[in-house]
């Protein structure tokens, strides 16, 4: 094939790019660097300080979830890779179906259960326990998060060990490690590319995402994409939105950078 | 060779996967410094026996005895025993230096005698100055060779080498074997090396065990095997074999074929049932007239440092191998002198080995490729369970 077939072929793809990555990006920073009138205006950008506190926090409830994630999922893709291929797939399957339902669908129903008069209170109370208060702390908006991002720790993680050959585990042994040393000195170095992905799966959305802290939250723990959603929806301050955005894709362009410098030992690992 | 102390007992040892017996009710002694090969088709148990050493599979039943202390139920990690996996399995994320090194640091040994044992270890290997290549840079016999080095770096008493050969082509094969059996005789430690090359057991071994269908058929010396086996299945086995019905008539007197012949086996019961392993090789033809019995030509092939022939005697195929030429069609005489004959107790593999009438280079070569694929299969299935 000669360079113009390839080019025909990726032309969809270009067009996509321009019209849905490159002018929205456009966009984005141009309402950024301007104020309502269309003027240039670097306001927006120092305005940015009265947020940190919300970055800050948001930054915060991302690493915990992230890290929570992946000490449930990290054991859990292990075991997986290690059952029968036939099983392997149906625990795959119930690790996915979650993610069918929708991403607010769920969260709502989170609400739900750990509401003060919720499912889980009502039923302690059946049961002649003290209801527990769940809503509205930083520990309901985390579990929020590890509920709603698990699945992408678990997959990239899943597929690394499915890659690992067992001989070398067991060569490790044989050289005379113990469970713990394998696991340090083999099992996490050959895993490592999952890791890097997984972490960078969820912590990126954990991060940027809106609607958890508002109904898990009960509006006390405000994150930065919810003060987006803010702008744009009731504040209508479209220029103090989008540079905020632009602060959080600039925010996690860095995170992502750092992460696959960790992540480019291992081929197929690294998102970007 | 003076009679050394016996550094692993097998003590009726019995393994079934999936209750597939795999092993059944094994007895196997080995003594340090030993070089033992257990040889045997695919599935015959070999590798498990081997897993069942180093710690990785526990027998359903029986002992294993290391140094006069049972081992059962020892994780493989605690063993003074290190294995050379099939396929090597050396840690892509660690380069040459740090793989050998790294039984060596798990034992916490410090870092300046761990480059000096590493040195030592490259050198045996003949891979002196390779320390900071990447696993991936390397050749597969130089990973081979990394492989023992990381193996016998932690200075095992026992070393198990799993098929460590299958994966190198023919030439490097034969080098390594014989380097493998020289790094055994100058460490003086205990190999037990499996494989399902007869060749490559007869050519290194000290002791070889023949295996089959979870059974040990036969202990002995690489010549024992070879000339004396213990029944058909290992006369087929090892080597190219003509195994026939025969009645022992007396001591020293054997029929078959149509003719008794003198032969130096005793013991058995008069006008018994047995069967006779002749070698190709130890085969002379000569005229009819003198030939102990007669046949024709029926296929001849030049090999070249012998001719093979293929004889039609009474409807029987026999194989010879010979210098002396004789052309297809013709009647020759065969000649075969006492001690060139073999008399084996009759067993089940009784009548399993025709004679050569099916018989072509080709199709052998066919069946080999087959062996070595359905190998592979099984090792792998071994492993999941």
């Amino acid at each position: 094939m000669n360079n113009k077939t390839y080019n025909g072929i990726s032309a969809p793809y270009a067009l996509w790019c321009v019209v849905f990555i490159l002018a929205p990006l456009v966009i984005v920073a141009y309402y950024a660097l301007t104020d309502s009138t269309g003027a240039f205006t670097t306001a927006n950008l120092s305005g940015l300080s009265l947020y940190t506190d919300t970055i800050a926090r948001s930054v915060y409830f991302g690493i915990i979830a992230t890290a929570i994630c992946l000490v449930i999922a990290y054991p859990l893709a292990y075991f997986i890779s290690k059952t029968k291929a036939s099983k392997q797939k149906i625990l795959l399957m119930l690790i996915m179906v979650p993610m069918w339902m929708n991403f607010l669908l769920r969260t709502y129903s989170i609400m739900v259960l750990i509401e003060d008069s919720g499912i889980i209170n009502n039923f302690l109370v059946s049961i002649g326990l003290n209801p527990i208060h769940m809503i509205n702390t930083p520990g309901a908006v985390i579990f929020g998060m590890v509920y709603d991002y698990l699945p992408f720790m678990v997959i990239p993680l899943y597929t690394a060990m499915t890659k690992l050959d067992v001989r070398l585990i067991e060569a490790a042994r044989d050289l005379g490690a113990s469970g713990f040393q394998t696991l340090r000195d083999v099992i996490i170095p050959l895993t490592r590319s999952g890791i890097v992905s997984g972490i960078t799966m969820v912590f990126v959305p954990s991060v940027s995402t809106f609607y958890i802290s508002q109904k898990l939250g009960g509006g006390r723990y405000t994150l930065i994409g919810d003060v987006i959603e803010m702008q744009f929806q009731t504040a209508y301050n479209y220029n103090l939105g989008a540079s905020i955005s632009l602060l959080l894709m600039v925010f996690i362009l860095v995170c992502l950078f750092i992460m696959n410098k960790f992540g480019d030992i291992d081929e197929g690992g690294s998102i970007v | 060779m003076e009679k050394k102390n016996v550094i692993i007992n097998l003590k009726n040892i019995s393994v079934a996967f999936d209750g597939e017996p795999v092993l059944k009710d094994l007895n196997l002694y080995i003594r340090d410094g030993e070089f033992v090969t257990l040889l045997g088709p695919s599935g015959c148990g070999k590798t498990t026996t081997l897993r069942i050493i180093a710690g990785f599979q526990e027998p359903d039943a029986g002992e294993v005895i290391f140094e006069d202390k049972c081992i059962n139920g020892v994780p493989a990690h605690e063993r003074q025993v290190n294995t050379i996996f099939q396929r090597y399995a050396l840690f892509p994320h660690l380069n040459v230096y740090d793989n050998v090194a790294f039984g060596l640091r798990l034992c916490k040994m410090p870092e300046s005698d761990i480059k000096k044992k590493v040195e030592e270890m490259l050198e045996l290997v003949d891979l002196k100055g390779f320390n900071r290549r990447s696993i991936d840079s390397l050749s597969g016999g130089q990973q081979q060779r990394i492989a023992i080095a990381r193996a016998l770096a932690v200075d095992p008493r026992v070393l198990l080498l799993d098929e460590p050969l299958g994966a190198l082509d023919l030439k490097l094969r034969k080098d390594m074997q014989v380097e493998l059996k020289n790094i055994q005789q100058r460490l003086g430690i205990t190999f037990i090396y499996v494989t399902h090359d007869q060749e490559e057991a007869l050519s290194m071994s000290d002791t070889i065990v023949v295996m089959d269908h979870g059974e040990i058929q036969h202990i002995g010396t690489p010549e024992d095997i070879y000339n004396e086996p213990a029944n058909a299945f290992v006369a087929d086995f090892i080597g190219e074999s003509n195994i026939l019905d025969g009645v022992m008539k007396k001591d020293f007197k054997i029929e078959f074929s149509g003719h008794v012949f003198d032969c130096v086996d005793k013991g058995f019961k008069e006008d018994e049932l047995v069967d006779v392993v002749i070698r190709p090789e130890d085969v002379d033809i000569t005229t009819v007239k003198d030939g102990m019995i007669s046949g024709v030509v029926t296929n001849v092939t030049f090999k070249g440092v012998h001719y093979e022939i293929i004889v039609d005697v009474g409807g029987f195929k026999w194989m010879i191998q010979t210098t002396d030429y004789a052309k297809e069609g013709k009647k020759i005489g065969l000649i075969i002198k006492p001690d060139e004959i073999h008399v084996m107790k009759k067993s089940k593999y009784s009548g399993l080995y025709g004679d050569y009438s099916s018989f072509s280079d080709e199709m052998d070569y066919i069946s080999d490729v087959n062996e070595i694929l359905v190998e592979e299969e099984d090792e792998d299935e071994e492993i999941i369970d």
